[in-house]
């Protein structure tokens, strides 16, 4: 199977506004795909779609070969959210053992990880105490000691500086060489160069679906912010 | 079950840094007690008829708030949805949650139990009655406040469900006068609340010397009504929201 993530005519409505009107997708598996678009496009509501936690109005989403959020996939499937959701009241030790032993993992891989998000030195820290960029990777850690096949992480390097997020993107492209499938979104343009295939995402709709190249030579320009520009205006056209 | 336990584990954790949480927890019941007695101090006798309904009565109640708080602050921080992307279920989340609370209702009623016995000097022929109905009052303040949280979106909304789903308990129960003295709805309606048989089983307890049928009733029926709400918790748990 090539695809790990299969969208197809998926519509979710919250509050009483169509969040996604009917979109259909596919993500490489062993891949790096961003997901990028302006804040508000969407891309939470996709991303808790594939997660299995999103009400759908209709459409499917199917992960691995199976629906989203099924027994099978909620093993597999490592979902970070935005805000990190760790415990502040845990230490970070606490809060890794916690989500190895749901997920049945050995405790070895938690001195592993936290060396892999360079905090093996505040394991014992309160998250409470800790930077908000800190924070941010306890949460990625609580999903890669899981070692899930497709991880969902949603804007995973907001607020970090330059040498961390260039950091994370390494261990991202690590991850993807292992075989794991990552579905990264970003509302930074330049974090698209680091992706296999970026998916712009503008009120719900695709509009494009394409390598990073791929943008650039579409829309004439070398500067991604520019290239996303130029086919958003050229589809509200 | 290892999941259950790993929940378990972590909220027991949780609280392990909040050493003031603890002291309130533990030493919370026996200061009330205490001053309980001292507000009787004239007739001993009151006491001793109303000190072991006192002894159930708190636990249930600091249970049902410090379980639907800390459920709800698990809601609002994202940590829950997380969980719910996880292998964890909902029966083992909800259980986790119960058997967490369950130990810390049991180390907060024996240490009030023996407060009220070996201070305050009680005079109660099952002291170990005493304590099972106590841990197990706690337990259904729990359970309750596990399924109160499914109804609140803020901790301010969960604190507020106390006089709602407390008070009227503490009203209907007994305490205030005998159950059959009140108006026929009234107590037709104090059969359908958990503190009701806690309250009855407190009162023969004050006075029996052996464990008679009626506690064994007051003891099911508290078990059912854990076990009903826990049920009803973990179904109002949703794993897909809007």
């Amino acid at each position: 199977m090539n695809n790990s993530v299969e969208v197809a005519g998926l519509v979710v409505r919250r509050g009483g506004t169509t969040v996604l009107p009917g979109l259909d997708l596919a993500i490489t598996a062993g891949s790096i795909t961003g997901l990028l678009g302006p804040s508000g496009s969407g891309k939470t509501t996709l991303i808790r779609c594939i997660a299995g936690v999103q009400a759908v109005r209709s459409g499917t989403v199917t992960v691995l070969g199976e629906p989203a959020g099924s027994a099978a996939n909620r093993a597999r499937v490592g979902y970070v959210t935005q805000a990190s959701s760790v415990y502040p009241d845990l230490t970070i030790e606490q809060n890794l053992r916690f989500f190895a032993d749901l997920a049945g993992a050995e405790h070895d891989r938690i001195a592993e990880v936290l060396d892999a998000v360079d905090l093996a030195a505040h394991r014992r820290s309160l998250a409470d105490n800790l930077s908000g960029g800190q924070r941010t990777r306890v949460s990625l850690a609580a999903a890669l000691v899981a070692d899930p096949q497709v991880y969902l992480l949603d804007e995973p390097t907001v607020g970090l500086d330059p040498a961390l997020r260039r950091d994370l993107w390494h261990l991202f492209a690590d991850l993807a060489h292992d075989g794991a499938t990552l579905l990264v979104s970003s509302h930074v343009m330049d974090e698209a160069a680091r992706c296999d295939r970026v998916l712009l995402l503008r009120e719900g709709r695709l509009i494009a679906d394409a390598t990073p190249q791929g943008l650039r030579a579409d829309a004439g320009t070398d500067d991604l912010d520019e290239a996303f520009l130029r086919i958003a205006e050229r589809k509200a056209a | 079950m290892t999941r259950t336990f790993a929940m378990t584990r972590r909220v027991l954790q949780q609280l392990s840094h909040d050493p003031r949480s603890i002291v309130l927890i533990l030493a919370m019941p026996s200061v009330l007690l205490l001053v309980f007695r001292y507000v009787y101090d004239s007739q001993p006798q009151i006491f001793d008829r109303i000190g072991p309904q006192m002894i159930g009565l708190f636990p249930f109640v600091i249970m049902f708030l410090v379980t639907s708080v800390t459920m709800v602050r698990e809601r609002t921080s994202g940590t829950l949805e997380r969980l719910l992307t996880t292998p964890l279920a909902r029966g083992e989340l909800i259980g986790g949650y119960a058997l967490a609370f369950a130990v810390a209702a049991l180390a907060q009623a024996a240490l009030t139990t023996a407060f009220a016995l070996g201070v305050l000097n009680l005079d109660i022929a099952l002291p170990w009655a005493l304590l099972a109905f106590a841990v197990l009052g706690a337990v259904v303040g729990t359970a309750l406040g596990l399924l109160a949280s499914a109804f609140a979106r803020t901790e301010f909304q969960a604190v507020q469900f106390m006089p709602l789903v407390i008070v009227p308990q503490i009203l209907l129960c007994g305490l205030l006068i005998a159950r059959d003295q009140m108006p026929d709805v009234l107590y037709g309606l104090s059969w359908s609340l958990p503190l009701s048989y806690a309250t009855d089983a407190f009162t023969e307890l004050a006075t029996s010397d052996a464990f008679s049928s009626d506690l064994l009733v007051d003891l099911l029926a508290l078990v059912g009504f854990a076990l009903a709400a826990i049920l009803g918790a973990s179904l109002t748990l949703r794993r897909r929201s809007a």
